[in-house]
């Protein structure tokens, strides 16, 4: 480079647009008055204009890729809208109610799948948000320095495992615990409930919801830990000096605090567990029906796609499984957006104030 | 106003429900440790030299491996990489250091809404947009599913690793007369680069594992395949496939197969956080 | 007159570090204490060992005797001991999340105290001691404690502690965070409190010493140099050091 440096505007993260090279000092040169800020290449010496064009030729292929991930989205959604269209043609909204799955016939209506994946996810999220907050809870307030790494990791380590891992686990461990020991006993004890009834098979809704538990109870977990420690030590301290002992402290001042984080945070595990598919589909028998028992098999929307869209019969089945896909996917959007939000609200500005 | 009863009760409430959280806390670390125990167990005695080295014998026939299924997998997931990574670091770069606008939030935005999208539904996109043209399966179309799935966690790794790096370096090179594009490249993305290879090693770790896109792209395949353009068997894949059959020889290959991914993948993960974070950690400094 | 706080050979550790090396003081019962020092003196770690507060940070350890009231507070739960000895911190910190009747309530609804009218009283009287009723009195249930002035959170703080009737008060440079109205109206208050309740306060401004304090120890680190009436700290002191740093040569 040449001596004569002109003073060269950086364009770092703070600055947004514009050319960086001799826009602010450049003076403009009688044939150029008109033109001289908004065009400054032309009146530059050759060697910065190649470099001005690389700045700009390296930030437009940056500003591609972006608008390759807003493309890539875009792919998606007219895949899926275009692929169920015909579904959608045929059925309209009442796909989504009607309750009878007949390939052959040609009748399709989605609700056995709809039911399916709202009770295993509901099923999971009961089991999961004592599990998850209450280990979030353990490793942040009351258990033993030395033991917090290892407990935490042992968490996130769950998150690491596949999906047809579980599954594989879950269709020869877990199935035949269920079927064997837990669900005698809750049919014996608890079918008052109307909750456990017919056959103890081990596969069906219940084994889905254990097993879409263990899958959630990471991100449930990890997520509540992080709005745990936001929450300011001032605020313990409070509770404290009151004579609060440290449970009525962490009920007071901190679950009090992070409340709606951890609403967040419980959502966030539904969104996951809305899209799972393989460990589900190990496990939950295939069967399109509607039971009120958690111990009949059942059939998710992830699952059946998975199961049946390489062997669809017509072109309308294939568009009914797509069409399952595309309401997969607006509601996994839906409950993501709202979980963030949620959890935005209280880790970056302060905790959402009460005013009524 | 000291009432001991009250004082007593609140005592007893306290250690009540630290005992729970403790329990609570132990359930799920034992249910972690049982299910590498039964890994372990099931599958650590299948997996031997001919399981890594032979394809599936047919039905009936005892013995044979995955060996298919692990090239497939190495495949695919090089065609992953080979999409998704640039894209993912590219996008990262436009994140960190020129999306600081609406354009950038609409990004940022668009990225976090793709990686909460189930993995079917990709599964079914890669499916039209690449095995209906091509008229088959294919491990290429296999990994344009799964670069799909690495381009937002590479993205916002990227993202992240490159704001980290302190703006007073940036000006460092620019004082020196460095030009922007040189300096992202030669000194920020140098700065970041064990976090950003952190990233990528994590989206691999994740997406290695991931089964239900591939069952509509790469579809499978009991033989050996080296082309890119027909139907290949896949790791997980072929777990799946095995576990569901009612052979007992082909569901002790999946354990074993299950066995060997839980190690790539754990390993992985705990590698690259373990060893790489700290050293990135430091450097950082 | 009877002593409220009686404090023998107090030593405080934050891990292996040493922060108070035996302290002896006896405070006087209805009257306001003040503790002056410089920074990182160990005032702040000496108030908070009156209320067993030092030992909730996991390195911190105590030892020696403090005896509130003629009790040992090391021979009994420290729940108990926060009952009889409130604090107030110097960044107001009122519950967010509860409105301005459940923070001061807050205190009374731990200890079993439900009856709906017990609460109202209890909470309309700490409120007006802390001198905060008027301003408050329409928007109890409506408002949120975080959503007042900092001078008013404060005084929500000193109402929030109050309401347990504490026998001690203790106060951690409460007004240091606030504007000099806000601060004089705290000062206001602690020469009505200090009838009822025994006070000590940490300040770093001496001339809060001298308005509110009968009595003043100054600390240097971690050793209480001197302990007087306020009058013969700030007029005649003892000690060189504490002429010294009354007078500015440092701190």
């Amino acid at each position: 480079m040449g001596a004569a440096r002109e003073p060269h505007t950086p364009e770092g993260p703070s600055t947004q647009q514009g050319f960086g090279a001799g826009t602010a000092t450049h003076m403009p040169s009688p044939e150029s008055s008109k033109v001289s800020v908004v065009n400054p290449t032309r009146d530059v010496p050759t060697w910065k204009r190649s470099i001005i064009s690389l700045d700009s030729g390296f930030k437009a292929l940056m500003v591609v890729a972006g608008f390759i991930v807003l493309g890539i989205v875009g792919l998606i959604v007219a895949e899926l809208v275009q692929g169920s269209a015909l579904a959608w043609q045929k059925f309209g909204i009442h796909f989504f109610f009607g309750s009878e799955w007949d390939p052959v016939s040609g009748g399709f209506g989605a609700l056995p799948f709809v039911y399916g994946t709202v009770v295993s996810s509901l099923v999971a999220l009961f089991i999961a948000v004592p599990l998850a907050v209450a280990v979030a809870v353990f490793v942040t307030e009351m258990c033993p320095r030395p033991l917090r790494k290892p407990i935490s990791y042992a968490t996130e380590l769950l998150a690491a495992i596949p999906s047809v891992i579980y599954g594989l686990w879950a269709m020869f461990i877990l199935v035949p615990i269920l079927r064997v020991r837990v669900e005698p006993w809750l049919m014996k004890y608890f079918s008052w409930t109307g909750l456990f009834e017919g056959p103890a098979y081990g596969i069906g809704m219940l084994a889905a919801g254990v097993v879409l538990a263990i899958m959630i109870i990471p991100i449930i977990s990890s997520i509540t830990r992080e709005v745990l420690l936001v929450v300011p030590q001032p605020q313990r301290e409070a509770a404290l000096a009151l004579g609060a002992t440290r449970w009525e402290m962490i009920r007071m001042a901190v679950l009090r605090n992070a409340r709606a984080g951890i609403m967040g945070a419980v959502i966030l595990g539904l969104g996951r567990g809305l899209g799972e598919t393989m460990a589900v589909t190990m496990v939950i028998g295939n069967n399109p029906a509607i039971a009120k028992s958690l111990l009949a098999p059942g059939y998710t929307m992830a699952s059946v796609i998975a199961n049946e869209f390489n062997e669809a019969t017509s072109d309308l089945h294939r568009s009914a499984l797509i069409e399952i896909g595309l309401a997969l996917f607006i509601v996994t959007i839906i409950v993501n957006i709202l979980a963030g939000l949620m959890v935005w609200t209280v880790t970056r500005g302060t905790p959402a104030r009460t005013n009524a | 106003m000291l009432n001991r009863e009250i004082s007593l009760r609140r005592q007893m409430t306290d250690y009540f429900f630290t005992g729970l959280a403790a329990t609570l806390s132990v359930v799920v670390v034992c249910t972690l440790i049982a299910i590498f125990a039964y890994l372990v167990l099931r599958g650590a005695g299948s997996l031997n030299w001919s399981f890594l080295t032979q394809t599936p014998k047919p039905v009936g026939e005892t013995g044979g491996g995955m060996a298919n299924a692990l090239l497939g997998s190495v495949m695919i997931l090089g065609i992953a990489s080979l999409f998704g990574v640039p894209v993912g670091i590219g996008a990262g770069i436009y994140l960190a250091e020129y999306g600081r606008n609406r354009l950038g939030r609409l990004v940022r935005f668009t990225s976090d809404v793709l990686n909460g999208v189930p993995s079917i539904v990709i599964g079914l996109v890669a499916y039209g947009l690449v095995v209906i043209p091509q008229r088959h399966f294919s491990a290429f179309a296999g990994g344009v599913a799964l670069a799909i799935m690495m381009v937002p966690t590479v993205a916002r790794t990227t993202e992240e690793m490159l704001l980290l790096v302190p703006h007073a370096v940036r000006e460092a090179a620019f004082g020196l007369g460095i030009p922007q594009w040189r300096t992202t490249i030669s000194i920020t993305l140098a700065t970041a680069r064990a976090g950003i290879i952190t990233g990528v090693m994590l989206a691999f770790a994740r997406v290695a594992g991931e089964t239900a896109p591939l069952m509509f792209t790469a579809f499978g395949n009991q033989f050996w395949s080296f082309s890119a353009n027909q139907p290949i068997a896949a790791l997980p894949l072929q777990i799946f496939t095995y576990a569901i059959t009612p052979y007992d020889d082909w569901h002790r290959q999946a354990w074993a197969g299950a066995l060997m991914l839980v190690i790539l993948i754990v390993g992985t993960t705990t590698l690259v956080r373990f060893v790489f974070m700290r050293r990135m950690l430091g450097g950082m400094r | 007159m009877p002593t409220a706080v009686e404090v023998r050979d107090l030593k405080a550790w934050f891990g292996k570090t040493e922060a108070l090396h035996g302290i002896n003081m006896s405070v006087e019962a209805r009257h306001a204490t003040a503790v002056i020092g410089p920074s990182g003196c160990g005032k702040s770690t000496f108030i908070r060992c009156l209320n067993r507060m030092h030992e909730t940070n996991p390195e911190a350890t105590a030892e020696g005797r403090v005896k509130v009231g003629g009790k040992d507070i090391y021979e009994m739960p420290a729940v108990d001991v926060r009952r009889k000895v409130g604090m107030v911190f110097q960044k107001p910190n009122p519950f967010p999340t509860m409105t301005i009747y459940d923070n001061v309530a807050a205190g009374l609804k731990l200890n079993g105290t439900r009856n709906r009218r017990t609460l109202d009283e209890v909470v309309e009287h700490s409120l007006q001691q802390a001198a905060l009723w008027d301003e408050v009195k329409d928007v109890l249930k409506k408002q949120s404690g975080a959503s007042l002035s900092g001078g008013q959170q404060q005084r929500l703080c000193i109402a929030r502690a109050l309401a347990v009737s504490p026998e001690v008060m203790l106060m951690d440079e409460p007004a240091s965070a606030l504007d000099p109205i806000s601060t004089a109206k705290i000062e206001d208050l602690i020469f009505e409190l200090k009838q009822k309740l025994t006070i000590v306060i940490v300040t770093h401004n001496m001339q809060q010493a001298s308005r509110v304090a009968e009595f003043t120890g100054f600390f240097l680190m971690g050793n209480l140099i001197e302990f007087d009436k306020t009058e013969k700290i700030f007029t005649n002191p003892s000690d060189k050091r504490t002429e010294d740093y009354i007078t500015g040569r440092f701190g």
